[in-house]
């Protein structure tokens, strides 16, 4: 019988490794899968970690505890100066931790392609900013556009509201954002949900997820 | 900008949103604009890129999910027709071309619509970038809401950019505080569609870092 469900936070950790590219769903606190980067910042030995994520936490809670710790030697986002973000900033400023600034839209896509099979894509975004500096251009029926290739992710770390032994997942309003992009792009896609229901009681129409896209979950 | 030129501002915006809009308001001088896009008279459906489309007020105290947020993280309670999506797919809405007017702040505006609003050059600052560049591309009209000048003074509708740009000839107004202006392809001037009376257009013009076109202004004002 096929069940995604596991026991513990820390087993669905110990499959981190070092070096690994570590994907995080989250658009602030929305879908931060704060249970789990608990569990990797506290029963984790893997160093020299990339994190992959929209912003680069707040105060010292979720991926600020995180890059805290010195795991994570690279962070990819969008927007990491965000209020009360002192713990990227000195990281940051110290050089301790290499940032690669990237488009919000060009994040989501890149990590679209990467779970969708695309090598590449060419978007308008960022054309003749500094963001595009150094990146193949083309012109396609008179507008200009960039090559942007797909993010590899290693393990996706990421929040649902619930979920099926199958891995089908639906989230919660606006904290979907990352979850469901994440989960297509990384080679393994551990959830923390707040329900386990039964196979079935998840209507197929609305499920966001499909658990192809899920290797296991814990509920939190 | 006064609180009440700020208002002003915005009623003027939102005055030039048509009925059944999808628009997109971007963080801080834009956000003002869905204030004044109330009552039934005149439907427009917001979208936020972090994955809903409706209409939603600023959530009530007592009633605020952590998991309901807009793009600049305030909770938000939705009135009823909204939908949520996924960010890939939020950003796909957005570049695609399927929202009609996106609204957003700026540190400059050249006179062909080249936009400065994601970072001001300074290379000690941390940079941030968010959904700006998307943003700025992605929608059929591009709107910008800003002070006509910087704090020192000087004109923020400009020849060139001296602010690194986030998108290049996509902006097709700017609202101000003096007036509301079209940009022009060739770049070497702006139309002015609208000027506070307040000012001479003398004086606006010396506000203002390119040519501007007032010939749409009417000819008693012209005289003034």
């Amino acid at each position: 019988m096929i069940n995604k469900q596991i026991g513990s936070p820390e087993e669905a950790i110990s499959r981190i490794k070092d070096g690994d590219i570590i994907g995080i769903g989250g658009f602030g606190g929305a879908g931060s899968p704060n249970v789990l980067i608990d569990t990797l910042i506290a029963h984790s030995d893997a160093k020299n970690l990339t994190v992959v994520s929209n912003n680069a936490g707040q105060n010292e809670e979720g991926i600020a505890a995180l890059l805290k710790t010195g795991k994570v030697s690279k962070i990819v986002c969008s927007f990491p100066r965000m209020k009360n973000a002192w713990v990227f900033e000195e990281l940051y400023r110290k050089g301790d931790l290499e940032l690669e600034l990237v488009p919000q839209g060009n994040l989501a896509e890149r990590l679209r392609a990467r779970g969708a099979g695309i090598g590449a894509f060419f978007t308008p975004t960022g054309y003749g900013t500094a963001l595009a500096e150094g990146k193949e251009t083309r012109e396609i029926e008179g507008v200009h556009y960039v090559l942007e290739h797909p993010i590899k992710i290693d393990v996706a770390l990421i929040k649902a509201k619930s979920a099926d032994r199958f891995g089908n997942l639906v989230y919660n309003k606006t904290a979907r954002n990352f979850g469901p992009v994440m989960a297509m792009a990384a080679d393994t896609t551990i959830a923390e949900v707040s329900d386990v229901v039964e196979a079935g009681d998840l209507d197929p129409e609305v499920v966001v997820t499909p658990g192809v896209y899920v290797d296991c979950f814990v509920k939190v | 900008m006064k609180t009440e030129e700020k208002m002003a501002l915005a009623g003027r915006v939102a005055a030039d949103v048509p009925e059944g809009a999808y628009l997109n308001l971007g963080i801080g001088l834009p956000t003002l604009v869905a204030n004044h896009l109330g009552g039934d008279d005149k439907e427009v459906v917001l979208h936020t890129e972090n994955g809903v489309l409706g209409r939603w007020i600023d959530a009530p105290e007592g009633e605020q999910d952590p998991d309901l947020i807009n793009a600049g993280k305030v909770p938000i309670k939705l009135l009823p027709g909204a939908a949520f999506f996924h960010h890939a797919d939020s950003f796909s809405m957005m570049r695609g071309g399927h929202l009609d007017i996106c609204v957003l702040g700026a540190f400059q505006v050249s006179a062909s619509g080249d936009l400065a609003n994601w970072h001001t050059g300074d290379p000690q600052a941390v940079p941030a970038v968010g959904g700006a560049m998307d943003l700025a591309i992605g929608a059929k009209q591009t709107f910008v809401m800003m002070d006509h000048v910087d704090r020192e003074g000087n004109p923020k509708i400009v020849s060139e950019l001296t602010y690194p740009p986030t998108g290049l000839g996509c902006v097709t107004r700017i609202y101000t505080n003096l007036g509301t202006f079209e940009t022009t392809p060739d770049g070497n001037r702006v139309k002015a569609v609208y000027v506070t009376p307040d000012l001479t257009l003398d004086q606006i013009q010396q506000k203002t870092g390119v040519a501007i076109d007032f010939s749409m202004i009417s000819q008693t004002r012209q005289e003034h």
